[in-house]
């Protein structure tokens, strides 16, 4: 009797867990040409057994695991991926070839200054590009990410109020801000005052005057906001802020909605960071490495991190000494990996280029917001930027909601958009298609929308309990956080497969 | 244009069914003063073999490990990368994926994320770890953050070693300039290179929050952790154990073992190549009964509809984008890219290659000072063990440096610019990239 084996998908399952594979013994690391260390160089009592549970695979077999990883994945250049805010544009493939370049990659950061000299113009001038796209004074390429960009450009308007015999406590946070706005200030050991938008989803310069006080330090704004509206009042919003001795801190990142159609740093901004992983096309990863440089104006540059690069003599240097500077927010010079390719896209692109780039991401948005409008209702009807945001009022007759209609964009191969966010419009829809996708693309992920509208209406179960298609259908988020399982462990693996989980 | 695909034809279409005839109209609401001001003063694009020219030109101007013999070390290592780690990482679908949202097409994320939570763990002895935050010196700082959310108010006095790497030092007291409530204090070390420990104990009483110490320390000593942790655990205090080479924990015993709370570092090592310092990714560990606490992303197992197994992220409560001004952090971002690379090079080098990888740095390292001392006149400076980086004295250094960039060598990383106590002082790193004729080069050139 030959028993029959069971049969699994042919693609689109998930691999075994690294720890549930492999034999003992087995290794990808294969190093011949040396002995062993003579283990009595360092005394017994330090030494550690083998890492008890690390994996033991060949290279093939490591790397099958990888490949099997990635089919489970969305990206970019296989899927439409119109996360709001997030602007999932192309990430150019000439960028990845030139952060490879040994001259690049494999550089010490603690080496002599001279020999970096490449790496230091490469920055220098990077810096003064940023400046001159967002009309700011002097920029800092060190923040890791926009996050750190934020907590950076609070830290030095700290520093400079402090300077200024003028400590204050409260940060002005609009309600449709990025969480990460009330999270730095809090981090920067402010009070945070949320204020709200007005009935056209925007700041009101009365509202602000109304909170703003002289112990208010600083209004962080999004322009455009996170609703893909332009904050037309922002030059009244800073006065006021500006009146009562406060600064304006912009959150930049929605920069790719306003290269060549408006500089921050005209807008009454004194400091500003932006996502270089966003405007600037370097790779998402997953969930970083990201660059989150801050630019301010002439008043504040004394206040940047350290260290900061300098020309003397035709030479490059780094100089640390600057008293009034925040200190160093990481280690080393950011994170030049991702800095070479935003430099390299900026290079790629031009003036021209940039400002061709925002031109078309309105257009690309604009155009989704017109053939959608009928189909979903508008969060604000006013004209969009690079996003836009729709809700699910109209589904939600029939039961269906935001979180459907994003499962059920799954089924047709789409990633849906930024969902639930901003938190003042009631199931959001947050739409950023970015310029680089073509007018097929978006017709085909309107005509999605579309089907899943009439979908909700005439069979609603359908949108209910979808994705049916993906290698795993919704998960049980409420269970991770109620008895969280965080890691693998050898017991746990028996359990599992004793009740068949696996 | 570069990148929009868009031919005049599309724009006329697109701009009829929007209803407009000039795609200005689309931001006229923008106010004219900023629109007539917004003109991007840069040059005009470039074809891709120029780009390619510019940058292959700026990167000439740069010494690059493949030229050079580097003896660096500090935070930042030169190791063997296995060609499949990126070829791994340059699939577009781990490359150009956003923070795993929608677990259902972000699965290979999530389980490579939990596989590399799970391999933090193995390597620092720690219960739950995070899926990373932006790089080591951020991880101490966040450390030490996350340590004031759970000690009392009673206790905020922070203690650092002068031994834990100076950009870190500098950094815990960056982010802890914002918080008024944090007294920082520096602990000397001793004659042995580690955190002197009679003066640790000293300092140690019912205020302090708690104790950071590199492991091994920016001079590559081993501390004593058993010792700091009894000293630690006596006074109520946590401690923060911080690895900027985490080869070393394949050859030595994990923070975890000795009990430390926290234990964090910079996984640059994994896989990663230098980049001048970034990006690499800082790894976040904890003990259990703390996860709530964590900063950053954590990916969590779970079952789907279905009853299958499949991952998302989780406690995600405690982050801003829930809890806006009350979150752990305002971090959310996890260096995803670097944590996978260092998940793959960790999976190939498996248990036994990582052991065998680290005893070949911690052989050559210790033969190379053994000779220079004894060929080169290299005076040792701290009698501590080390792990693959040592401190030497070198007489008339800068003239010795000098001679040594001559052949193409950087030999190590002067200490004085951070420690005026240590003068002439240099940090040499050894790895499994300095081959044996590298050694022989290093230890003519610093003789003279």
């Amino acid at each position: 009797m030959s028993q029959r084996l069971p049969v699994k998908r042919a693609f689109g399952c998930a691999p075994p867990l690294l720890f549930d594979s492999g034999s003992p013994g087995r290794s990808g690391f294969f190093w011949p040409e040396e002995d062993a260390f003579p283990a009595a160089e360092l005394p017994a009592e330090l030494l550690r057994d083998a890492v008890e549970g690390f994996p033991e695979l060949g290279e093939l077999e490591a790397l099958r695991h990888f490949t099997q990883l990635s089919h489970l994945n969305f990206g970019i250049e296989s899927q439409f991926y119109p996360l709001g805010s997030c602007t999932m544009k192309y990430n150019p493939k000439v960028n990845e070839t030139v952060a490879r370049f040994p001259g690049f990659a494999h550089i010490h950061p603690l080496a002599p200054v001279p020999l970096l000299q490449g790496a230091l113009e490469l920055l220098y001038e990077l810096e003064g590009w940023l400046a001159e796209i967002s009309g700011m004074d002097h920029v800092s390429l060190q923040p890791s990410a926009g996050a750190q960009g934020e907590l950076t450009g609070l830290m030095l308007i700290r520093a400079y109020l402090a300077d200024c015999g003028d400590a204050r406590q409260k940060i002005i946070v609009p309600d449709t801000a990025h969480g990460t706005n009330p999270a730095s200030s809090t981090l920067c050991g402010y009070e945070v005052i949320q204020v709200s938008s007005n009935e056209q989803g925007v700041m009101d310069p009365a509202t602000v005057a109304r909170v703003m006080n002289e112990e208010v330090a600083a209004l962080m704004i999004t322009n455009p906001n996170t609703l893909g509206l332009f904050e037309k009042n922002i030059e009244a919003v800073a006065g006021a802020v500006h009146a009562r001795g406060g600064l304006v801190y912009l959150d930049g990142a929605n920069l790719n909605a306003l290269m060549g159609i408006a500089k921050p740093g005209h807008m009454g901004v004194d400091v500003l960071h932006m996502n270089l992983h966003k405007t600037f096309s370097t790779p998402h990863g997953g969930g970083g490495p990201g660059a989150g440089p801050v630019a301010v104006k002439a008043a504040l540059r004394d206040y940047l991190p350290v260290p900061r690069i300098e020309k003397q003599n035709g030479a490059y240097v780094l100089s640390e000494d600057h008293p009034k500077s925040v200190g160093r927010v990481r280690s080393f010079l950011g994170n030049f990996g991702v800095l070479v390719r935003a430099y390299t896209y900026i290079l790629s692109l031009g003036g021209d280029g940039l400002a061709e780039a925002s031109r078309m991401a309105l257009l690309n948005a604009n155009y989704i917001r017109k053939r959608l409008e009928k189909h979903y209702s508008l969060a604000y009807n006013e004209p969009c930027m690079h996003e836009c945001v729709f809700t699910d009022r109209a589904q939600h007759r029939f039961g269906v909601t935001t979180l459907d209609i994003a499962k059920r964009l799954l089924d047709y191969g789409f990633h849906p958009p930024t969902i639930y966010f901003p938190l003042v419009v009631s199931g959001a829809l947050m739409i950023e298609p970015t310029e680089t996708e073509t007018p097929e693309t978006l017709d085909a992920f309107i005509d999605a929308m579309i089907a899943i509208a009439r979908e909700a209406k005439e069979n609603p179960e359908l949108v209910k309990t979808a994705p049916h298609s993906t290698p795993v259908r919704r998960l049980d988020e409420a269970r991770a956080a109620r008895k969280p399982v965080l890691r693998w462990e050898p017991e746990r693996a028996e359990r599992d497969k004793e009740q068949g989980m696996l | 244009m570069r990148y929009t695909p868009h031919t005049l034809d599309d724009q006329a279409r697109m701009l009829r069914t929007i209803g407009i005839q000039d795609i200005k109209q689309l931001y006229e609401h923008v106010p004219a003063r900023l629109r007539e001001t917004a003109g991007i003063r840069l040059p005009g694009g470039l074809a891709e073999v120029a780009v390619r020219r510019r940058l292959a030109n700026l990167a000439a101007k740069n010494a690059a490990a493949t030229d050079w013999s580097f003896f660096l070390g500090g935070g930042i290592y030169h190791h063997a990368i296995p060609s499949a780690v990126d070829a791994v990482v340059s699939r577009s679908e781990f490359a150009t994926s956003y923070t795993p949202y929608q677990p259902e097409v972000s699965q290979g994320t999530l389980q490579a994320l939990y596989e590399f939570q799970t391999l933090v763990c193995q390597l620092t002895g720690m219960e739950a770890a995070n899926a990373g935050v932006y790089d080591g010196a951020s991880a101490a700082a966040e450390a030490v953050l996350m340590s004031r959310r759970i000690q009392p108010l009673s206790r905020r006095q922070v203690l650092v070693s002068r031994a834990l790497h100076p950009h870190y030092r500098e950094v815990i007291r960056t982010y802890a300039r914002n918080l008024e409530d944090v007294a920082l204090q520096e602990i000397r070390f001793g004659d042995s290179g580690a955190t002197d420990l009679e003066r640790l104990r000293a300092a140690l009483g019912p205020s302090t929050m708690c104790v950071v110490l590199g492991y091994p320390n920016f001079f590559g000593v081993i501390e004593d952790l058993a010792s700091a942790q009894a000293a630690c655990a006596r006074a109520g205090a946590h401690l923060i154990s911080v690895t900027t080479e985490p080869l070393a924990l394949g050859l030595l015993k994990p923070p975890g073992f000795f009990g430390a709370e926290i234990a964090v570092g910079e996984g640059q090592s994994f896989g990663v190549p230098m980049n001048l310092g970034g990006p690499g990714f800082g790894f976040f560990a904890t003990q259990r009964r703390f996860i709530r606490n964590l900063p950053g992303r954590l990916v969590g197992e779970t079952v789907d509809v279905e009853g299958r197994r499949g991952f998302v992220l989780t406690l995600a409560t405690r982050e801003q984008h829930i809890r806006r001004e009350r979150a752990t952090s305002n971090i959310c971002t996890s260096q995803t890219l670097c944590a996978l690379a260092a998940t793959v090079f960790l999976s190939l080098m498996g248990k036994t290659g990582l052991r065998r990888l680290a005893e070949i740095n911690a052989a050559r390292a210790h033969q190379a000072r053994a000779r220079l001392i004894r060929e080169a006149r290299a005076e040792a400076v701290f009698s501590g063990p080390f792990f693959n980086e040592f401190v030497v004295r070198v007489r008339d250094l800068d003239r010795a440096i000098r001679r040594a960039g001559e052949r193409r060598i950087v030999p190590g990383i002067e200490l004085s610019r951070w420690y005026p106590e240590l003068p002439e002082a240099l940090l040499v790193c050894v790895t499994e990239m300095n081959e044996r004729e590298e050694v022989e080069r290093l230890v003519a050139a610093l003789a003279g």
